[in-house]
Formats: structure tokens, sequence, C-alpha cells
């Protein structure tokens, strides 16, 4: 969430849930948000997951980030 | 066969015909066979490529999926006996596997592209090369004589995007041939696209359609207007663009301005026409397409032009070049390592620029064989990633000054058009050198007086064509404009039918009347001479 | 709701229904009827109408209106059709004749133009001038139209379309013309409204009457080519005529007229003689016999030796039409009562154009 914030200040990421179709989210924003969850909690989020679904809303991010673990 | 040919609207036609006379369930196949038609229309030797390109992509997904489910039904099978190491190293080994499988195919099919787009452009280079390291003339390689085939760039890429869904899983493979065949092949988008993703096209594409009236004459009516935009406007504007082009040394100065602009006009108005009267199409089909424009000219910025021009072009590099190459391994080492030697501001952007170069890079030569394409390319990335740098100083200024109002949202769109057509240049001239000659000129050749002392007519377009140009670009601006609201044809619809038919019928006789096709009418030709 | 209630109200939705369909049928015929006549009014204005400016566009329509019994058929380019008066053979020998010549004729539109002439009538004798035997293809479109698009429909106007189109050309601009004048709109004039569906005569049974003098003087010589001999296809339709003619039992006369200009090479004369020799038949050129036909190149031409005017055009009828009815044995049907009416009609238009010509160019008949 802090991620999150530290990229567009003026959202609320609490309450926004379609981040990348209204274009909230650009490519460069996915791409360093990626970098930065990988870095942070060591999964590989790769470009098949990249899909609008799963980065629509911080708790569909969520989701996926605890998939991605228990994968791993 | 060109959309602007009476044989393409009568093979339309006729399909028209025929698509709601069969039985629904033949509809697909007699897509197919329409679509090879058309293509072996264009040449009957193409056809060996868009057959090689369509068999191994489909014999390619069908092992990758095969693999992919072998792997599921494995693991579920021997849940308990498999410890977790095993398990990671089973589907390790599986997955190399299906990555062995890709990579034969995304390089066997773009090795196909490779050759017959680049291989003239690389010996061009390479000549360069000898010659410029003083091997002379005597070892100067010869070009091929390789004919493109009709759409390369856009069925390739269309069943390579294929492909990767479902080397990603996010796609079922198709499993019959001849379907796969039809999403490869289908005509309208072949000429110029629009890239169509399998996730989308295959929902109406194989369906069963039943002839619906309003459905079908929206499309008619887009294909007008796609007409409307070709015929009207573009191909009366090329005449202009033509001359300018033709003769770089005569059209200096405010020449290049004007150039600018009209090609600009010319482009948009031919390539979102092409595509109107594509999607018109398939909509008559009951087939939906993906719309590649959304209004690129009002953009406020470069970037969001590049979200809203060529849409499916711009998601493609982004989904399948710029995402696998930003969040790759290396990649995110790379990152990792940026932002510990040099400060996370730069460290985290480097990266990004890096793996946007590549697209961009991607996206020039994509365009064309030729430098001028790169140039163009990387002009772009360039003035992309300088903005990108400058967002916080910007936000700072429209912050301190208000900026924001309409006046200023005016100001952005103009300066996102100008910049767009001055990068365009490039596409223009077909030349680095002469391109960057002729933006010299702007500052020396001091010819502004040739914008109203009547040289502009000496282009080959009279006034009248002037007149017919400044209500058609009028016409495409206020249609545009209402289309923020909403679609405009839902809105005519709702209008009583005289005034729809006027409304329609008034279109389609100034296209046939103001059209430029045809052997042009020159009275003067008429003149008796000798015989 | 009683039975008959519910009976009433389902026979109303059926008629409504009905109606509805009644009404969106209506409004269909009604707007596929607008379109079409629209479509058909506005291609009448576009079209060219050939009645003021480039007259030679409308001679090959012209011929349809015609009584057609013929007795001479001239087929051909301009080199008929300005050099020979039907009026003066008919004044001086009773020989009932007429032109289809066109601008720049290619030799199978001429072929074509005699296998449309044949469904009407079978003429004794078929005259053919050989300038055309040089092209093997449509030089230019312009040419193409001003014949083509006077021919009535027939088999043979398709054909004639089909072996003249340049690649540039559609054949659905021939069945359309609309979309070939399609841009004529912005110079449209008065002339466009007043012939959308009248015509006036322009020519006299094809002939196209020129009364003023421009005498020839230096005649450029030809310039040399890189092969004289005569194209296949050009070849090909002169058989195919030659044939046409045999089956028919026409006399089929090839003549070279007496211009100046365009150059007619030595080689090209060899030719055509020994085809003529070959085939047995009739060949005249008319450059070699000056003295006989009387040919003044200083009186006789309006544009310097390329073609003949009035004077001249008579001069060489009347040399013409002698060896027409003596050696052909074309009739003399000047004692047929309703065809001398027609002619007398005729020949009061052919003399009042001389008059209204003589007026303009200010000169003394």
């Amino acid at each position: 969430m802090e991620i999150l914030q530290d990229l567009h200040p003026d959202v609320d990421f609490e309450t926004e849930e379609h981040l990348v179709d209204d274009k909230i989210l650009d490519s460069f924003d996915i791409v360093s948000l990626i970098a930065e969850i990988n870095d942070n909690f060591d999964i590989a989020i790769t470009a098949k997951d990249i899909l609008p679904e799963n980065f629509n809303s911080a708790q569909a991010l969520y989701e996926l980030i605890r998939r991605l673990e228990e994968e791993a | 066969m060109l959309f602007t040919s009476y044989a393409f609207l009568g093979f339309v036609a006729v399909l028209f015909l025929l698509y709601y006379i069969v039985p629904r369930r033949w509809q697909w196949g007699l897509l197919l066979g329409a679509s090879y038609l058309f293509y072996a229309l264009a040449g009957t030797e193409y056809l060996a490529y868009i057959l090689v390109t369509t068999v191994t992509v489909y014999y390619t997904a069908l092992r990758i999926e095969r693999n992919a489910d072998r792997q599921t039904g494995y693991l579920k099978e021997h849940k308990n006996e498999l410890t977790k190491e095993e398990k990671k190293a089973y589907k390790d080994r599986q997955k190399s596997i299906r990555l062995r499988w890709i990579l034969a195919g995304l390089l066997l099919n773009l090795g196909i592209l490779a050759v017959v787009k680049y291989t003239n452009f690389a010996i061009a280079n390479l000549n360069g090369l000898l010659h410029a390291f003083g091997k002379g003339e005597s070892r100067q390689l010869s070009f091929l004589d390789l004919a493109l085939p009709l759409g390369i760039s856009f069925y390739t890429f269309q069943a390579l995007g294929y492909l990767i869904d479902v080397y990603r899983g996010t796609v079922r493979a198709q499993r019959n041939f001849f379907r796969f065949a039809l999403f490869v092949s289908f005509f309208p988008q072949l000429v110029q696209g629009p890239i169509s993703r399998f996730g989308d096209l295959s929902q109406t594409l194989y369906a069963e359609h039943a002839f619906d009236k309003k459905t079908f004459s929206f499309g008619l009516q887009r294909i007008l207007w796609g007409y409307f935009k070709k015929l009207v406007i573009a191909d009366r504007m090329l005449v202009g663009v033509n001359a300018l082009i033709g003769d770089p040394e005569a059209y200096q100065g405010a020449w290049v301005l004007v150039g600018m602009f009209f090609y600009a006009c010319e482009l948009y108005a031919d390539f979102t026409g092409g595509i109107d009267i594509t999607i018109g199409i398939a909509q008559t089909l009951g087939i939906t397409l993906q719309e590649n424009f959304e209004r690129p000219f009002f953009s406020r910025s470069l970037k969001e032009y590049w979200r809203r021009w060529h849409i499916t072009m711009g998601t493609w590099f982004r989904d399948y070049i710029f995402y696998p190459i930003s969040v790759c391994k290396f990649m995110q080492k790379f990152n990792k390592a940026c932002r510990r030697y040099l400060g996370e501001a730069v460290g985290k952007r480097l990266p990004v620029y890096l793996s946007s170069f590549v697209v961009w890079f991607a996206t020039g030569i994509w365009h064309g064989a030729s430098w001028n394409f790169i140039v163009w390319g990387l002009g772009n990335w360039a003035v992309l990633m300088v903005s990108e740098t400058l967002e916080p100083l910007y936000d700072r200024f429209h912050q301190r000054f208000g900026a924001g109002g309409k006046a200023y949202r005016l100001f952005e769109v103009v300066r996102t058009f100008l910049l767009v057509s001055a990068l365009r240049t490039f596409d223009c001239y077909r030349s680095v050198p002469v391109t960057f000659r002729m933006f010299g000129t702007l500052f020396t050749a001091r010819n502004w007086n040739i914008l109203w002392d009547g040289s502009l007519l000496g282009l080959g377009l009279s006034l009248l064509d002037y007149g017919i140009l400044a209500v058609g670009v009028l016409m495409l601006v206020s249609v545009s404009l209402l289309q923020r609201h909403g679609s405009v044809r839902e809105r005519i619809f709702a209008k009583p039918y005289p005034l729809r038919f006027v409304l329609w019928y008034g279109l389609f006789l100034t296209v046939l009347l103001m059209g430029a096709y045809g052997v042009g009418y020159d009275a003067s030709q008429f003149i008796y001479n000798q015989f | 709701m009683s039975e008959n209630e519910r009976n009433a109200g389902y026979i109303k939705d059926v008629e409504n229904a009905k109606n509805k369909r009644y009404k969106s049928l209506l409004r269909g015929i009604v707007s596929a009827l607008i379109v079409l006549v629209s479509l058909y009014l506005l291609q009448r204005l576009l079209v060219p109408k050939y009645v003021d400016d480039v007259v030679e566009g409308a001679f090959i329509a012209e011929y349809y209106g015609e009584e057609k019994d013929f007795d001479v058929i001239f087929i051909g380019d301009c080199e008929v059709y300005e050099n020979f008066s039907p009026a003066m053979l008919w004044e001086q020998y009773g020989i009932n004749s007429y032109i289809r010549g066109s601008a720049q004729q290619y030799i199978w539109q001429s072929y074509y133009l005699l296998e449309d002439t044949l469904r009407y009538e079978t003429p004794d004798v078929v005259v053919f001038n050989v300038l055309s035997l040089q092209y093997d293809k449509a030089q230019r479109e312009a040419y193409n139209r001003m014949t083509l698009e006077g021919m009535e429909w027939s088999a043979a106007k398709v054909k004639s379309i089909l072996a003249s189109m340049r690649e540039e050309e559609n054949f659905l601009d021939y069945v359309f013309p609309i979309l070939r004048y399609h841009t004529r709109w912005s110079g449209l004039s008065g002339t466009d409204l007043e012939y959308m569906f009248d015509t006036k005569p322009v020519s006299h049974n094809g002939y196209y009457m020129r009364v003023d003098v421009k005498a020839a003087q230096d005649v450029p010589q030809g310039r040399i080519l890189a092969d004289y001999s005569f194209g296949e296809k050009a070849w090909d339709y002169l058989d195919r005529m030659r044939e046409l003619c045999a089956k028919e039992g026409i006399e089929l006369v090839l003549i070279k007229a007496p211009s100046l200009y365009p150059y007619w090479y030595p080689e090209w004369e060899e030719q055509v003689e020994e085809y003529a020799f070959a085939h047995g038949l009739r060949y005249i050129n008319f450059l070699e016999l000056g003295e006989e036909t009387g040919i003044d190149y200083a009186t006789d031409t309006y544009d310097g030796g390329l073609h003949m005017n009035l004077s001249g055009a008579e001069k060489l009828s009347a040399y013409f039409g002698s060896m027409l009815s003596e050696e052909l044995g074309v009739p003399d049907r000047r004692k047929e009562t309703e065809l001398s009416s027609r002619w007398e009609e005729k020949l009061a238009a052919y003399e009042a154009e001389k008059q209204e010509q003589y007026r303009y160019y200010g000169m003394q008949p």
C-alpha cells in the first residue's frame, strides 16, 4: 500500500477499484510497482500476471501477491 | 485489392449476401474462404507465407498447451507423493520444454518477417559500412528481390500474440485448425490492422450471426464514413503531400509546416478511415473488432496520444515486449543494482527507460525498414522520456500557475498535435538528413508569404479543393467532438427516418461526387489535337 | 378479459405488426426510388454533352436516330469524318451513306462498330481508313470515351470496351458513367442542363463540317521509327473485319485519306498494299491521287494539312462517289421518294450550316 501511495500520492487506493481501466496506473507505474513488490516480498510477478484484473485495486494486487507466495 | 477499388466493393457485397444466405454454421467457413480468396487475389505466391505462419503457430500452441495440461494432471495425480522440491524440479523441467517450443515458434515467424522485411535494409547498411571502410564498390552486396507478403507484419503479430497468450495460459489454444486459420487471415484486418487478440476476436468470429438490421446498417454507415475520410479528405490531400515531399528543394521553410499539417491530416484521415472500413465490414458481419483509435488528436500529451493512436499496436508492444523485458529476471537485477549505485530516483527510472528504448526501436523498425523510421521511433522515445523525467517539474509548475483551465488544455492539445506532426516528418521525407535540413530551413527560408500569396494553389489543389478539405476537416473535428458524448450513429438513429435518410444519403453523394477516385475528368484533354 | 376481447386484441396486434411491416416496406421502396431517380438525374447532368465544343464525342450516338438502310458505311478516325461528305455523295450520285467515325478510333473499335452496324443493316460497301493500323493499344482514355460512350449497349459494345480499356480504366465506369464524370459538378454549364435529355444534331450523316482555310506549309517529315510493322492486334482486327465483310457479302474498301499529317510512312504503305493485294481488296491511297481529286493544300484544308475543309471534302467525295457508283455499282436512289424527302431536309441543314459557318469565319461562299 505504501508503494502505491508513493507512486500516486493523490489517489485513494483504499477505495479505487479501476486503477488500470481508468488509466490511473500506466505501464511505467506498473513496472516500477512490480520491481518494488518483487523486491519486498521476494516473489516473481512475471509478464503473464500483468492483467488488468490483477492491478485494478489494492485488494486484487494483494491477492496476486498471496497467490504467488503460495506457489513459490 | 485496395479498399478503394470497385473490385473490393463487389467482393464485400457478394460476401454480405452469401453470409446471410448460407446456413449459419457455415458462416465462419465462408469467411475463411473469402479471406483466402482475398489473399490469393493479392498474389498467390504469398499464400505460402501465411500458411507457414498459421501451421507453425497452430501446432506450437497446441504442443505448449498439451504440455501445460499434462503438468497440471501429473501434479494433481501425484499430489501427495512428491516433495516440494520434486514438484518444483518437475515444473521447471516442463516449463523449459514449453519455453523451447515457444522460442522455436517465435524465432521462426519473426525470422520470416525479418528476412522478407529487413534483408535489403541490412544489406544497404552493410554496403554503407563496407564503403565507409574503404572496401570500395567491388565488395558491394546486391539486394534480394523479395516481395513483401500482404499484411505480414499484422498477421505475424496477431498470430504471435496468440502464441504468447497460450503460453501464458490466458487463452485456451484453438483446436480446430481452420478456425485458427481464419483468426490469422480474417481479411478486413489483414491489410492494416487492427491487431486483434484471440481472446477478444474469438468471441464473435466463430459465432453464428443472424441478420440484424441495425447492426448491419451501423456497419454500413461506418464503412461510408471511412470512405468519406479516405476518398474525400485523405486522397485529395495526398496530391498536396506528394507535391511537397516530392521536391524538398523547392518546398522549404514555411512549406515544411504546410507539409507537416497536410501529412498529419492525410495520415489521420487515411488510417482511421481505413480502420473505419475494416471495423465497419466486421460489424456488418456481426463481428466485433477492437477499436484502434480514440480521437488521438485530442490528446494532451505525447504519452496520452500513444494510448489513443493505433491502440492495438501500442498495447501489443506493451504486453508482449515492454512488460516481459521490464519484469524479466535480468531487468529486476539491473533495477536493484541501479538503485543501489545510482540512488533511488535515477535507479528506478533507468531500467524502464531502457526497456522502452527497445520498444520504441522495435516500433520504429516495425513501421518500415529504414533509418528514418528508427529515428522517428527513437524521437518519440526521447520526448516521452524527457517529459516523464520532468513530470515533477511540470506538476509544480501547474500548481503554482494554476494551469488546468480550458485554454491551457487547448494549448496542450495543440502542442501535442505539433509535436506528433513534427516527429512524423521523418516518416514523411523518408530520409533523416533531408528531414533535419528541412527543419533547418524553417528558420532560414523566410518565405511565410507563401501562406497567403496564392502559392498554395500551385500544389495541384484548386481553391475548391481547399474548400472541400476545410469543410471535411471541420466535419472530422465536429464528429470527434460529438463522439466524446457517445455514439454519433446511435444519436442519428434516434432521429426520424427522413432526416436519417437525408444525412446518410447526403454523405453517400458527397463521397460519390467529391471523392478523389477514378480517372480524373480533365476537360482540357478533350481539346481536339491532331486526330 | 373475455375470449372475444382477447381475440380482438390479438387481431389488433397482428394488424399493427402488419401495418408496421407494410410501412417499413413502403419506406424502403420510396427510399430506393429516390436514390435511383436522383442518381439517374445526376448522371444525366454530369456526363459531357458534346454539343458545343467537342462535338466529335456525339457522332457515334447520332447514328441510332437514323433510318438505317445505308448502302455505304464509312468506319475510322477523323480521316473519314472530316474528309467525306455524304451530302455531296447523295447530291451528285444518289448514294445513301453514313460515316461512323470518331476521334482516334482504333481499329478494334472500328471493327466492333461494324458489328454494331450489322445489327441494324447490311450495307453494300464498307470503307475503312487504314491510318489506325499504327495503333496496337488505346492511346488515351478520352478518345476511348468518345468512341465507346455513344454506342448503344450490345455484345459489340462490351467487347469493344474490353478491347479498348487502358490500365487505369474500369469497365464499371462505362456502365455507370457517373463514376467517371463525378467530378464534373464543379464545371457544369447551362448546356449540361439544356441537353440533359435532349441532344441536337452536330454532324451531317457523321460528317464534321469546317469551311475555314489554313493552308498547309512546312509539313513535318515523320520522325524515324524503331519498328514500322503494324502490331499483331491491329492485323488481327483487320483480318476479322475482312472476314466479316466477306461473310456478309459486303465489299470492303481500304482507303488512306489525303491528310499530310500524321505522316504516312512508305513502309506502312507497303504493308497495306501487300495485304490488299494478297486478299484481293480494293485499296485507294488518296495521298497519291492529288491530281485526280484536285485537292489543293492551299485552299482545301482548315488546319494546315491535317484535315480537309468543306471544299476538300467535297472534292474528295466527288471523286470517290464516281468510283463507288461506277466501279462498285452502288445504286443511285434519288428516285426513292421517301428517302429523297429525308435527304432534302438534311441538305437544307447542310446548306444552313455552311452559310452559318461562312458568316462566322467572315468568308465569301
